[in-house]
């Protein structure tokens, strides 16, 4: 039983991650029909500014701070620089200048710092794990699931109370009639971009917080994940991709833990194999985006 | 107060509307009629900015051709798309809401949300609730309160009565006619022809992508031009 809620609370912090990342991909799908690929490298960047800032000796709160700050400022450049160029674009040439986007960050990293892993020593109490009479919980977990419902509160009350989050959300409907509303196209779009580059934002100083390091592809296998959880919960939808983050933490984590030993080196296919299983029974995902979009 | 010199619009290869001239005055209501696939809603869609075109579009003395549409909207040009395309996954009043986004203060955004609640007394019931869940009249009503939110000076109305019951077509034409004693010019695209020339003052016949007829809305309906639209002549 203890283990099992252990691995309860571990779920919740890995799904939580892929649920924001996830969020970050259908923020932008949903409005510009984008699956951003780049999206991995919002997080790389957020990790080594991180980085960065821990080399200069300078205090843990501000790099992650710089972090989560260039993960925004990363995000609206990709949308300015290589996105609107394409905008209106097939999604197909959506997805390979993502792709390009992707490499050329990648590659950006790996000859400009490293193309080994950079230590990211964060101190202690983030590490430390505390005992709730007979479970042992780790302080990153417990805190990655109190960021991510802050921030999913956060993004909640920005969607349903402000102008522009309203406007995001009647845009991944029918984007022209935003536009006849007045409504700036750049500004919902740019927006978007920054939302979700504040959501890999966080995921990625979690992701750091677990981990310890920093790579140039780092990125790679968590957007993977989101991309993943996005299909699972109905591409586009913003509840099914939070739903689908969880869902796919949840799979990954109790069966790393409860399968037998032999089994082991077959979870991932064994995940993806529920995944699939998920989807020919839901095709359209576990929650569908509601649209009315035209052609 | 708009001005539409040789407008064209182009799908590919598709030519929907072939050298359009148009002049709208000040505080009358200019009806665009013709068949199904005359041109009509691609010369709204030229108009406000949604399709490329060619040709010159003067609002106001302003140059607007080539403008994107939020930039043509904030100018004073607003347009009720055809099939009302409001937010249906939004509530009644997130639709109002952002029909007036870019016009004044959150607190004129309330004071002109309540005048369109106590316009449409069916948008207060339904304040709270989806907008896709109202009927077709409702949906019709919202969708020209959002527009009016942004209080426009020019609105152009695309087949406002389609697909509504009798009454509710005798509902948006009068409150058509009551928009335009209140100083609102409007450019209407309709297929019912009879109601249409009853209200306007100006009427244009569109077929093939060209005026056929333009003249005031008395002499269309003494004139077989209609009727030849209709037929294909």
């Amino acid at each position: 039983m203890d283990i099992f809620i252990q691995q309860t609370i571990n779920a919740l912090s890995l799904g939580g991650i892929y649920a924001l990342l996830a969020l970050g991909l259908a923020v932008v799908f949903s409005i510009v029909r984008l699956i951003n690929f780049a999206h991995g490298e919002v997080m790389t960047v957020t990790g080594y500014g991180m980085w960065f800032v821990l080399l200069l000796n300078l205090p843990v709160l501000l790099s992650i701070a710089v972090g989560i700050v260039s993960a925004i400022v990363i995000a609206v450049m990709m949308e300015r620089v290589a996105f609107r160029q394409m905008r209106g674009a097939d999604v197909t040439t959506l997805l390979i200048t993502s792709f390009a986007v992707s490499q050329i960050i990648q590659v950006l990293f790996q000859n400009g710092i490293s193309a080994r892993p950079v230590a990211v020593v964060l101190p202690d109490w983030l590490t430390a794990s505390v005992m709730l009479g007979p479970v042992r919980l780790g302080m990153a977990s417990i805190l990655s699931i109190l960021v991510v419902c802050a921030a999913l509160i956060v993004l909640r009350a920005l969607l349903t109370r402000t102008v522009t989050g309203i406007a995001m959300r009647a845009a991944s409907e029918d984007f022209a009639v935003v536009q006849l509303m007045g409504i700036s196209a750049n500004r919902v779009i740019a927006t978007a971009f920054a939302v979700s580059g504040a959501l890999a934002g966080i995921a990625a100083v979690l992701w750091v917080a677990t981990r310890g390091s920093v790579d140039p592809l780092m990125g790679a296998i968590p957007v993977l994940k989101a991309f993943i959880a996005t299909v699972v919960g109905g591409l586009g939808s913003l509840g099914g991709a939070v739903l689908g983050g969880f869902v796919l933490g949840a799979v990954e984590v109790y069966l790393q833990a409860f399968l037998p030993e032999a089994a082991l080196p077959y979870r991932d296919a064994i995940s993806l194999s529920i995944i699939v299983a998920i989807l020919v029974l839901k095709p359209d995902g576990l929650l569908p985006e509601q649209t009315s979009r035209r052609s | 107060m708009l001005d539409v010199a040789s407008l064209s619009v182009r799908y590919g290869a598709i030519e929907a509307v072939r050298g359009l001239d148009l002049s709208v005055a000040r505080g009358e209501i200019h009806a665009i009629l013709g068949a199904n696939g005359a041109g009509k809603s691609s010369s709204l869609a030229g108009i406000s900015g949604l399709v490329p075109s060619d040709g010159r579009i003067t609002f106001e003395g302003t140059d607007i051709s080539g403008r994107p549409p939020e930039e043509i909207a904030r100018l004073g040009i607003g347009l009720i798309p055809e099939g009302r395309r409001i937010f249906s996954s939004l509530t009644v009043s997130e639709n109002l809401l952002l029909g007036g986004a870019e016009h004044g203060s959150p607190n004129e955004r309330k004071k002109r949300a309540d005048e369109m609640r106590e316009r449409f007394p069916i948008l207060r019931e339904r304040s709270a609730q989806k907008a896709g869940l109202l009927s077709g009249g409702e949906q019709q009503m919202l969708a020209i309160a959002r527009a009016l939110m942004a209080r426009p000076k020019l609105l152009l109305m695309d087949e406002p009565s389609l697909g509504l019951a009798p009454q509710m077509v005798e509902a948006v034409f009068d409150l058509i006619v009551e928009l335009k004693e209140e100083g609102l010019t409007i450019l209407l695209v309709e297929q019912n022809v009879p109601m249409s020339l009853d209200i306007a003052d100006q009427a244009l016949v569109l077929a093939q992508g060209r005026a056929s007829f333009q003249g005031t809305a008395a002499d269309v309906a003494a004139s077989t031009a209609v009727e030849g639209a209709y037929l294909g002549h």
